[in-house]
This record gives C-alpha cells, sequence and structure tokens, in this order.
C-alpha cells in the first residue's frame, strides 16, 4: 500500500485560487488523485473546475468534504499560519510546497505542532508521489511508475533524476517523498526511512541529501543497525565552498559541519552503496541490490 | 545578508546591547570629528569592508593594516586619510582587494577578560540554541576542536524564549562575578531579543569583553541575516552595500535569479538547488571547473531565462556553458525560448551544451533545433558533463 498516500487519499489545497495552486491542483486532478477541496480565505462559495467546493477555512473544509491531506501553494509570508491552520482543523497529512518561509516561522510552527496528530512534509519540496495511484505536489506525474522502490529527497529536480533513471532501467517506485530543502522542516530523512522499512510494497530504498545538516547522518546510523531493505544514496554540493548558501535555505557548509565528505562516509560506513555522481542513483541501487 | 561593523554597533545600540564607544566616517574631517566626539585618548580607526583579517591585511598603496590604534583625533584623521578610498588586501579578500569607503572610529578598551558568545538556530533541535565560551577573541572551531570541555551549549525554547534564569546561569558558566553578573544578563537577554526580533540566522560576538573597569562589552559583533526574513525588515535591507557583492551576483539578484559566483570557467544553468549542486559536481568529476551555481527556479519566465543566460555570457571566465534542466514546474520550450532569445540578442561566445528533460521536452528540443543555433546536445546529465569538460579542455 506504499506510504503516507494512495488511492483513499483526499485532498484539500490550500491556495487553490492562485496561478501555481490552481495549476499544481489540476494537474494532480488529472494525474488522478482524489482531489475534494480548496482553501482561500474570503472566496469561499467559489467552485473549482467545475466541480471542486472552496472554502474560507481548512476547519469548514474539513467537516464538510473529510479532506484528510492538505497541499500548502500560500506565499512565503502566510504560509506558516496556513500550516498551523491545518493541523488545528486536524487534517492528518499536511504538505507545504511553498518555498522563502523564514526559519524562525518554522521555528515556531514545529514547537506549535508538537503533540498534534498530523505529519508535516516540507517546506519547499516538491511533495509526494505514490506512482498510478495519488499525487500531491509539483513533480511530473509521466516520469513515475508503480513499483518497489521508495525515494526520499531533500530536492526536486534531483528527485525527479533518480526516478528517470530507475523508470528507464525498468524499475518502478513505492512511493516518493520530498522532504524539502529548508533547515528546520517537517518530515526527516529518518521518518521516511523509518516508514519505508515498514511498508511491504517498498523493496529497496534511494535516499538523496545535500550538504548542511545531520539529517543523512542520523539516518545511516539508524540503517545500519535497523533497516532490513539495501538503501543507495547520493550527497549533493560535494564542490560548493563552505560558507555560501546553495540555494536552499539548508544547504550551507558551516564551521566545518554538514560537508559532502562527512554524509558520504556516514552512509558508506552503514553499508549504504553511495552514487558517485548523480548520473549514477539508479546504477548504485543495482549494484547495491546484486550485493545483497 | 551581511554588514557592516558599524552597521552592528548601530543594532546593538538599538537594543541596549552595550559596546565601544564610537562612530562612523567617510572622509579624513569626519573621522576627526567622531574621534573629538568620543573624549578619550585611547582610539580605534578600523577599516569598513565586509571581509575578516583586516588588521593583517595591506592596503594596495603600501599601507599596512586595516586597523590601528591612536591618541589624538588628528592621528585619527591621517589614519583615515591612509584608508579611505584605498584597496584593502586580506585573506578573505581575494588578490583583487576591497575599496575602503568608510571607517570607524571607536574608543578602545583595557580588556581584563575576553569571553565568546554567540546565538543560532540548532537544526537538531529546531530551536535557538546559545555557545559561549571562557576562550573568547580566538578562532571557536579550534577552541571546540581542542578544549570541547569549554564550550557551553544552552538549548533555548523556540516559544518560551530565553527566560532570566538562563541568562543567571550563563553569566555564572563564564565565570562573571557576582558584581557584573546584572550587566552581563541584561546584555544576554538584549542580545536575543534583537536575534528574534531582526530575524536572525546568527549573531556572534568574539570577543565578548569585560574591561578593566568592570564594563561587559560586545566588542565585535557579526551577524547574519535570514534571506528569506528580509522582506519585513525594510530597516535591515536598508544596511545591504552592493559595493561589497559579487557583481555577477548583484546582477543575478536583480532577476529573482539564485547565483552564486566560482572561479571556474564552465558556467551552468540548472533548475532547482539540489540539481544545480549535482550538476557542479558531475562537472568536477569529469575534471571541469565550475564558474557558478545558478538555480533558475521552478517557476522562472523566459525573461529571467534570458537574463540568466546573460549574465553567464557576460562573465569573462566562462569557457563554455552548461544547461542541464530537468522539466518539473518548468517547462522545457520556456527554457528553450529564454536561450533563443538571449544568444540572438548577444551571440554564442562559446560553446553551449543542452540536457533537457520533462514538461513539454519535445517542444523545447524542436524549439532549439529549429533556431539553428549551434548548440551541442546531450542525452543525459552524465552525458551532458562530459562535452562540456571536452568543449574547454578540447
Amino acid at each position: 500500500m506504499a506510504i503516507l498516500v494512495d488511492k483513499t487519499t483526499r485532498l484539500l489545497v490550500q491556495g487553490i485560487t492562485g496561478k501555481a495552486g490552481g495549476f499544481h491542483a489540476r494537474s494532480c486532478m488529472e494525474y488522478g488523485t482524489n482531489l475534494v477541496a480548496g482553501v482561500t480565505p474570503a472566496r469561499g462559495g467559489e467552485v473549482f473546475e467545475g466541480k471542486i467546493p472552496v472554502f474560507d477555512t481548512v476547519h469548514e473544509a474539513r467537516k464538510e468534504t473529510g479532506c484528510n491531506a492538505s497541499m500548502i501553494f500560500v506565499p512565503a509570508e502566510f504560509a506558516a499560519d496556513s500550516i498551523l491552520e491545518a493541523v488545528d482543523a486536524g487534517v492528518e497529512l499536511v504538505i507545504c510546497i511553498t518555498e522563502g518561509i523564514p526559519v524562525l516561522d518554522m521555528m515556531r510552527v514545529k514547537a506549535g505542532m508538537a503533540g498534534s496528530n498530523s505529519r508535516l512534509i516540507g517546506p519547499n519540496c516538491p511533495g509526494i508521489i505514490t506512482p498510478g495511484e495519488c499525487k500531491i505536489g509539483i513533480m511530473p506525474g509521466y516520469i513515475h511508475k508503480p513499483g518497489k522502490v521508495g525515494v526520499v529527497s531533500r530536492s526536486g529536480t534531483l528527485t525527479y533524476e533518480a526516478v528517470w533513471q530507475l523508470s528507464s532501467r525498468g524499475h518502478g517506485q513505492s512511493t516518493c517523498v520530498g522532504i524539502g530543502g529548508d533547515p528546520i522542516n517537517g518530515t526527516s530523512h529518518l521518518d521516511v526511512v523509518q516508514m519505508f522499512n515498514a511498508d511491504e510494497d517498498t523493496e529497496a530504498i534511494i535516499l538523496i541529501g545535500e550538504i548542511g545538516g545531520t539529517g543523512e547522518e542520523e539516518a545511516a546510523a539508524w540503517i545500519a543497525s535497523h533497516c532490513k531493505k539495501p538503501v543507495a544514496a547520493f550527497i549533493a554540493g560535494a564542490t560548493a565552498p563552505p560558507g555560501r548558501r546553495m540555494g536552499h535555505a539548508g544547504a550551507i557548509v558551516s564551521g566545518g559541519k554538514g560537508t559532502a565528505a562527512g554524509k558520504i562516509e556516514a552512509l558508506q560506513a552503514a553499508g549504504i552503496e553511495v552514487a558517485t555522481t548523480p548520473a549514477d542513483m539508479a546504477d548504485a541501487l543495482l549494484r547495491r541490490l546484486a550485493r545483497a | 545578508m551581511n554588514i557592516h561593523e558599524y552597521q552592528a554597533k548601530e543594532l546593538l545600540d538599538k537594543y541596549g546591547v552595550p559596546n565601544s564607544p564610537g562612530g562612523v566616517a567617510s572622509s579624513p574631517e569626519e573621522a576627526e570629528k567622531v574621534a573629538r566626539s568620543l573624549g578619550t585618548n585611547n582610539l580605534v580607526v578600523k577599516a569598513q569592508i565586509h571581509a575578516g583579517g583586516r588588521g593583517k591585511g595591506s592596503f594596495k598603496n603600501g599601507f599596512q593594516g586595516g586597523v590601528h590604534l591612536c591618541k589624538t583625533a588628528s592621528q585619527a584623521r591621517d589614519l583615515a586619510q591612509q584608508m579611505l578610498g584605498q584597496t584593502l588586501v586580506t585573506h578573505q579578500t581575494g588578490a583583487e582587494g576591497r575599496v575602503v569607503r568608510k571607517v570607524l572610529i571607536s574608543q578602545s578598551v583595557e580588556i581584563a577578560r575576553e569571553l565568546y558568545f554567540a546565538i543560532l538556530i540548532d537544526r537538531a533541535t529546531s530551536g535557538p540554541v546559545i555557545v559561549a565560551s571562557t576562550e573568547g577573541g580566538v578562532d571557536i572551531e579550534s577552541v571546540a576542536e581542542h578544549t570541547p570541555e569549554r564550550i557551553i551549549r544552552m538549548t533555548i525554547d523556540p516559544l518560551l524564549g530565553l527566560q532570566p534564569y538562563q541568562t543567571r546561569k550563563l553569566a555564572k558558566l563564564l565565570g562573571m562575578p557576582s558584581g557584573e553578573m546584572r550587566q552581563a544578563c541584561k546584555l544576554f537577554a538584549n542580545l536575543y531579543k534583537l536575534f528574534i526580533t531582526s530575524d536572525c540566522s546568527m549573531v556572534e560576538v568574539n570577543p565578548l569583553v569585560v574591561t578593566k573597569g568592570g564594563e561587559v562589552l560586545a566588542l565585535d559583533a557579526k551577524f547574519n541575516f535570514d534571506d528569506n526574513a528580509l522582506f519585513r525588515h525594510p530597516e535591515i535591507q536598508a544596511y545591504r552595500d552592493i559595493e561589497e557583492e559579487d557583481p555577477r551576483e548583484v546582477e543575478a539578484s536583480k532577476s529573482n535569479l539564485s547565483y552564486i559566483g566560482l572561479d571556474g570557467n564552465i558556467a551552468c544553468l540548472v533548475n532547482g538547488a539540489g540539481l544545480a549542486m549535482a550538476t557542479m559536481d558531475i562537472i568536477k568529476f569529469h575534471g571541469g571547473e565550475p564558474a557558478n551555481f545558478l538555480d533558475v527556479g521552478g517557476g522562472a519566465t523566459e525573461q529571467q531565462v534570458t537574463d540568466a543566460f546573460k549574465i553567464l555570457i557576460a562573465d569573462k571566465r566562462v569557457k563554455a556553458i552548461l544547461v542541464n534542466i530537468f522539466g518539473g514546474i518548468m517547462k522545457c520550450d520556456i527554457i528553450a525560448q529564454g536561450i533563443i532569445n538571449a544568444v540572438k540578442a548577444v551571440n554564442l561566445p562559446v560553446p553551449l551544451v543542452v540536457r533537457l528533460e520533462g514538461t513539454n521536452v519535445e517542444a523545447g528540443r524542436k524549439l532549439l533545433a529549429e533556431s539553428g543555433l549551434p548548440l551541442i546536445s546531450a542525452t543525459d546529465i552524465d552525458d551532458a558533463a562530459r562535452k562540456v569538460v571536452a568543449a574547454v579542455t578540447g
């Protein structure tokens, strides 16, 4: 049944009347995702694409449609509030696509969410897809193919790259999760690896990381002693100069921490096959499978 | 975003964080006036550039050192005269150095003890953390490496903020006698307020000093601000000094492009930060050197792509260009049209390798093929990197 999302997921889009929100809500619907509601404050009563009701608040949308996942396309200055609104309404899975949210806003959101039953994916992420069943996010649906490989990544286009390599070698994906490139986010590499490990439909895992933080090292330490499934990985940013933020707010090497070399060493020590280049991600997994 | 030392002092003053009295000057006359107003014969004159290592740097006119002590206002004037308008080279500026446009004149204080105090966001706890040490005025990384027991880390609850008892605990851990404790606690509390209110990603006070007279002062403070939060801080944005930035990066920021200049000769234009980093990595893997990091983002317009391309072409060190696009939100035909527009406007001085994949890829490839541009097309990211490296070395 893959992880997090499937055919039964009932999707809400916060910011559905915006340009990006509308475009991607439509593309998710076309993929087959069960879109049930939209929210834009002060636009309640409108109808999206002739059939999807728009509400003023997430609370109303939840009550009227039973939505259990939300995709957020609200501008960065209001996005933190939108996440908290979805959590308050009890939406189980909150996926925030918005990039550029101030880190102190995310700090408060994360602290405010503690103890709730909601899971946040992102922000600043491409979203999540269970191929053939449910796409919530901005990824191009057609490159995916149903299958057995779980993919977790901090980067959007690098995930597409890995998926493309897998699909063109005949390997489908169980679920692909973009956890986002910000320093404070809702779901970590480790969280997703644990879900893949417990998922019957996932037989192997690709973990894509980048410089900055220690999320990849934490996942590696857990994989070494607990993961039953073969894992391959790639770390972007081996050539990034220290002290410079490489696009993502979280992608920075500072004070000698968060280097690609340190992460690769930790992954290899955990028995993970590390791709030598971004062109080698699927092949690295195939090498790891051959070794198993 | 970085700011100058004199701007950091303004911020400290605004939030009631004690530091050494001083003022900024852009002419020798002004420097003399500031020095006189301080009413002391212990003065220090400091060149204002963003790079570190100023004290040990040297000016291109032969004058040594960007930080000098002096006794009188007229000496301060002479020192300012030697520095202003001159180019200072330090180990952080590179050989080209930086032009000094302002100097800071402040009172030099008699230091009894030097400490270290910083506030930053800890990714592991998703909240602020204070890092402090009794070993100030030196490189904190080496303190952490050689004497980790002298590093104090205190986690702050994101919702509660820094509590008064925590400031007292810190003061004691830093060896403050009871007489200095109140001053220190107030300094910590005010600095924390400044950190939160201004959306800093880091504030580093090194050194935090106790003077021989028993005053606790933030002698040098370095700030990093969260770029994503600048929209709500016009007062911080006003501190931006584009003279201190890479002109290529200034140009890119006008078009809302995420660009970082590097030293190599292969320019890259990529969508997505992760793929942009990975593209740099694979160029290097095949023996090339990237000239830049450039993420055109997911929602880039044709105009932004054209602007991006112009920045790459304008860079004289660029010997070849690699375009690597995996279209998700970004449509390949938009990229193709942006490239065509830019090349038509400025001609193509160097080889161009293009790899397109993803949304609307057929339309994008068709546009490029019909444009008649002399480009080298690549089938995948590996092929693209090999071809662009070959174009530079071959």
